[in-house]
């Protein structure tokens, strides 16, 4: 109950008017820079940071993650009305949100995609409220081995659950893998596949190849079938959010299954985009229809968005704990705090109990806030649809092209936007999914790093992968659903004569 | 009247010897990832110029550490003529041209100063051995591998477990990580047995009493006295040398401009950094972090690099780490 006692005192260090403008102030701000394809929140919160040096930091704090909070809603407008993802766990939220925004229900997406991704940060708040401490000492137990059975598990899930055949699942990440040795190698600080350009040193940028695969080669695919974007006609109402709202309950063990999944990969740090598809991969397995998946069902976006912004959340836990940034916007936050004389660590939750009960208070006011604040605005988004393609289209690319240069102030990342749109058009065409290949990306390199240090601190020993109960059961679960497909079969064949036996006697 | 002549001569042309000002915010480019030695300096001079009024113009902090820290030398060498790119630089000027074969020389950037050298400390968990001998045994008794976690790959942390072997005759695994915070929590979670971190990366585990120090890389011990934890200062932590290990190795931190700047632009930013160095703010994060405090420009700083530069060489030679 002392988590409650200080609860309040943060909500008491938060409410007062300034802090509350500036909370507003933040959230508007956020969906604003979380509307533009590719800005998103890690450069909105770049660009804003300066804004609040003069501040105190706790106004500083409550403000720039409010800011964090708005691009986070604001991130699933784009994933949904334009299947362009803002942020890296925003891309299975496209899966099915995209499809229903074809079908005129966007309205009903959105609204969707913000109940849940309340849902998921307001869980993750209640359990960094009350079990922040046990939290910080779990994920100190992450050493490599952990740390690639987690990504192995992420990996295998897709091969074992996805939706497509698995070989091309299987070609979709290896190429992704590919791509991901390209630049410098921690382990060996070697150079690979750099073919002596400065410009492919630091590796193909994640968000880059992201705004390519799904917002550029949307257009093309778009142009080539008819100069229309077919989500117009949508259609909003308060009836809208309120029936969502009714169909809820329906959904809870999917809800409460990607929270669970969110908040266990928030807290290891780098797991929010493995949360993301895992939630969607899980609430497509325990699905009754799984064909139904990817053609616009409303579990689709529950599933990933809950996840995600679950983890999201969580995520801050190691940055305060252990100054390890969980994502791209956390790890500017944490420059922001550095400014402040506020250093991460072990101490921070004993020395600076305003700033930190008042980062948590924040959360649960900026996500009510957000939400009200989203749900009123969502019919002026989705009208951006009824807008005619020709004009939204070249807008489009330009803000792209813009977020892509924005990453790494780089001219050749526009270029190899461009290249990776024409590769997601040619997926598409062939029928190749994009996300395993995007997961490769972004995790192909730390998975790596992760097996390469166990090897080293094991001397070469696969058993490292069994030698405690945390790492052997993650991994255990990892192949479980690597072959999952086989097992199912070989249960069923196993089931069958032993049901069928009783009969002839 | 004569005088007063003068005096309004020198009141019209000293703001034209200034000359110089920036136009545009300026970006300190930091060669690392978010949270490391390099971005709290930055941070720390970010907040020191804009507290203290010392530039009309904001100051962002980009973070470059695509690469090892390779993308931000390519970033600067690339940015020639411009004078609005400061780089917040430390050894791996020197390094990294040599292990990864980089097309980087420092000389092809601006040197500005030299603002600070940072110690290394042999870092152990606070469960594991309490002084140097015991640790020294420790890992040469140690069946399995005797982990060592640092940054990065044939850079400091890894020169100086190598020279740790030559001189202990024990052998280390070194397990290459991505941060100097990465390689501290490693440490604290019990996945790696020790570490040579900056002082500024193991501060905070080290005041929640997680890690141990051991000894500093260097002649003298820190001057800091006030106490950082409940019972220690930085000056308590004895030198390698009194342990028995004779090795040494201080860090540059110092910024350099892009090449082909004027001098003007090269002066402006001499005088900036030399006003930072007087503020509180670079006061107190030298102590904090148990950095020396040191302000070369010009020709001293020349001769510093070119020094500096000729040791490391050195140092990464008999390493092995020089790619061929």
């Amino acid at each position: 109950m002392e988590a409650f006692g200080l609860l309040l005192h943060g909500f008491a260090v938060l409410l007062t008017g300034k802090t509350l403008v500036l909370m507003m102030i933040g959230l508007v701000l956020g969906i604003f820079v979380g509307v533009l394809p590719g800005l998103g929140g890690p450069n909105g919160v770049a660009i804003l940071l300066p804004l609040t040096f003069t501040m105190d930091p706790t106004s500083a704090i409550v403000m720039l993650s409010c800011i964090y909070w708005g691009a986070l809603f604001g991130g699933a407008i784009t994933s949904i009305l334009f299947n362009i993802p803002g942020e890296a766990w925003s891309v299975a939220t496209t899966f099915d949100g995209y499809p229903m925004a074809q079908q005129g229900r966007a309205a009903e997406a959105l609204t969707a995609a913000f109940t849940s991704s309340f849902i998921g940060s307001l869980v993750a708040v209640l359990l960094i409220t009350f079990l922040a401490p046990m939290i910080s000492s779990f994920a100190l137990r992450f050493g490599p081995p952990e740390f690639f059975a987690v990504y192995l598990l992420t990996f295998c899930s897709f091969v074992g659950l996805g939706r497509e055949a698995r070989h091309k699942t299987v070609i979709s990440m290896s190429l992704g893998l590919l791509l991901a040795g390209i630049g410098m190698d921690t382990v060996s600080g070697q150079l690979r596949m750099t073919f002596g350009t400065a410009e492919l040193l630091r590796g193909i940028n994640f968000l880059v190849a992201v705004i390519g695969l799904f917002g550029i080669s949307e257009i093309l695919l778009t142009m080539e079938e008819r100069l229309a974007l077919r989500g117009h006609a949508a259609h909003i109402s308060l009836r809208v959010v309120l029936s969502v709202w009714r169909d809820l309950p329906r959904y809870w063990v999917t809800l409460l299954r990607s929270s669970f999944i969110g908040c266990w990969l928030g807290i290891t740090p780098g797991g929010a985009i493995a949360a993301s598809f895992m939630g969607y991969n899980l609430a497509k397995r325990f699905a009754k229809e799984p064909e139904s998946f990817g053609k616009g069902r409303i579990e689709g976006v529950f599933a990933p968005e809950t996840a995600a912004h679950a983890s999201g959340t969580s995520a801050l836990l190691p940055m305060l704990a252990l100054g390890i940034p969980g994502s791209g916007t956390a790890a500017i936050l944490l420059g922001g705090l550095m400014v402040w004389g506020l250093n991460p660590g072990p101490l921070l939750f004993v020395e600076h109990k305003d700033f930190v009960w008042g980062l948590i208070a924040s959360m649960y006011l900026g996500n009510v806030v957000g939400l009200v604040l989203v749900l009123t605005t969502v019919p002026v988004f989705a009208s951006i649809l009824r807008v005619p393609f020709a004009a939204v289209a070249p807008m489009i690319v330009v803000s792209c092209a813009i977020g892509a240069y924005a990453i790494q102030n780089a001219m050749f990342d526009i270029w190899l936007m461009l290249g990776f749109g024409v590769v997601g058009y040619v997926f598409k065409k062939i029928g190749i999914p994009l996300a395993p290949f995007t997961l490769a990306l972004v995790l192909g390199n730390r998975a790596e790093d992760a097996f390469r240090l166990s090897m080293i601190g094991s001397g070469g020993d696969l058993k490292v992968f069994w030698s405690n109960g945390l790492v052997g059961s993650i991994t255990t679960l990892a192949l479980l659903l690597l072959f999952w497909p086989l097992i199912e079969k070989l249960l069923a064949r196993a089931g069958r004569p032993r049901r069928a036996r009783p009969a002839p006697l | 009247m004569k005088a007063a002549c003068t005096a309004a001569a020198l009141l019209v042309v000293s703001p034209a010897a200034a000359g110089w000002e920036p136009t545009k915010p300026v970006e300190i480019v930091v060669a690392a990832g978010a949270g490391g030695a390099s971005d709290q300096m930055a941070r720390m001079m970010q907040a020191a110029i804009q507290k203290n009024n010392l530039m009309k113009q904001p100051m962002v902090v980009s973070l470059k550490g695509g690469a090892s820290g390779a993308e931000a030398l390519m970033y600067m060498k690339s940015s020639e003529g411009d004078p609005n790119k400061v780089l917040i630089a430390y050894s791996l000027i020197y390094m990294l041209p040599l292990s990864a074969k980089i097309p980087f020389d420092w000389r092809e950037l601006t040197p500005v100063s030299v603002i600070a050298l940072d110690q290394f400390v042999l870092w152990d968990n606070a469960a594991g051995p309490k002084t140097v001998k015991e640790f020294v045994q420790a890992a040469k008794a140690a069946s399995a591998p005797f982990k060592m976690g640092g940054t990065g790959s044939k850079r400091e942390d890894h020169v100086l477990t190598v020279f740790l072997e030559q001189k202990t005759g024990a052998k280390f695994s070194y397990l290459p990580y991505k941060s100097g915070g990465e390689a501290a929590t490693q440490l604290v979670g019990n996945h790696t047995e020790s570490n040579v971190n900056n002082p500024s990366e193991n501060l905070e585990v080290w005041r929640a009493g997680q890690v141990r120090p051991l000894c500093v890389f260097d002649k003298e011990r820190i001057s800091y006295t006030s106490k950082v934890t409940e019972t220690q200062s930085w000056h308590d932590i004895p030198t390698c040398k009194e342990e028995g290990l004779d090795i040494q190795y201080l860090m540059l931190r110092a910024m350099f401009l892009p090449g082909k700047v004027t001098s003007e632009q090269q002066a402006f930013y001499v005088e900036l950094f030399q006003k930072v160095t007087q503020t509180p703010e670079y006061k107190d994060y030298m102590e904090k972090q148990a950095l020396k405090p040191v302000f070369l420009s010009g020709k001293d700083m020349l001769k510093f690099l070119e020094e500096d530069g000729q040791l490391n060489k050195s140092l990464m030679t008999e390493a092995g780490f020089v790619a061929k």
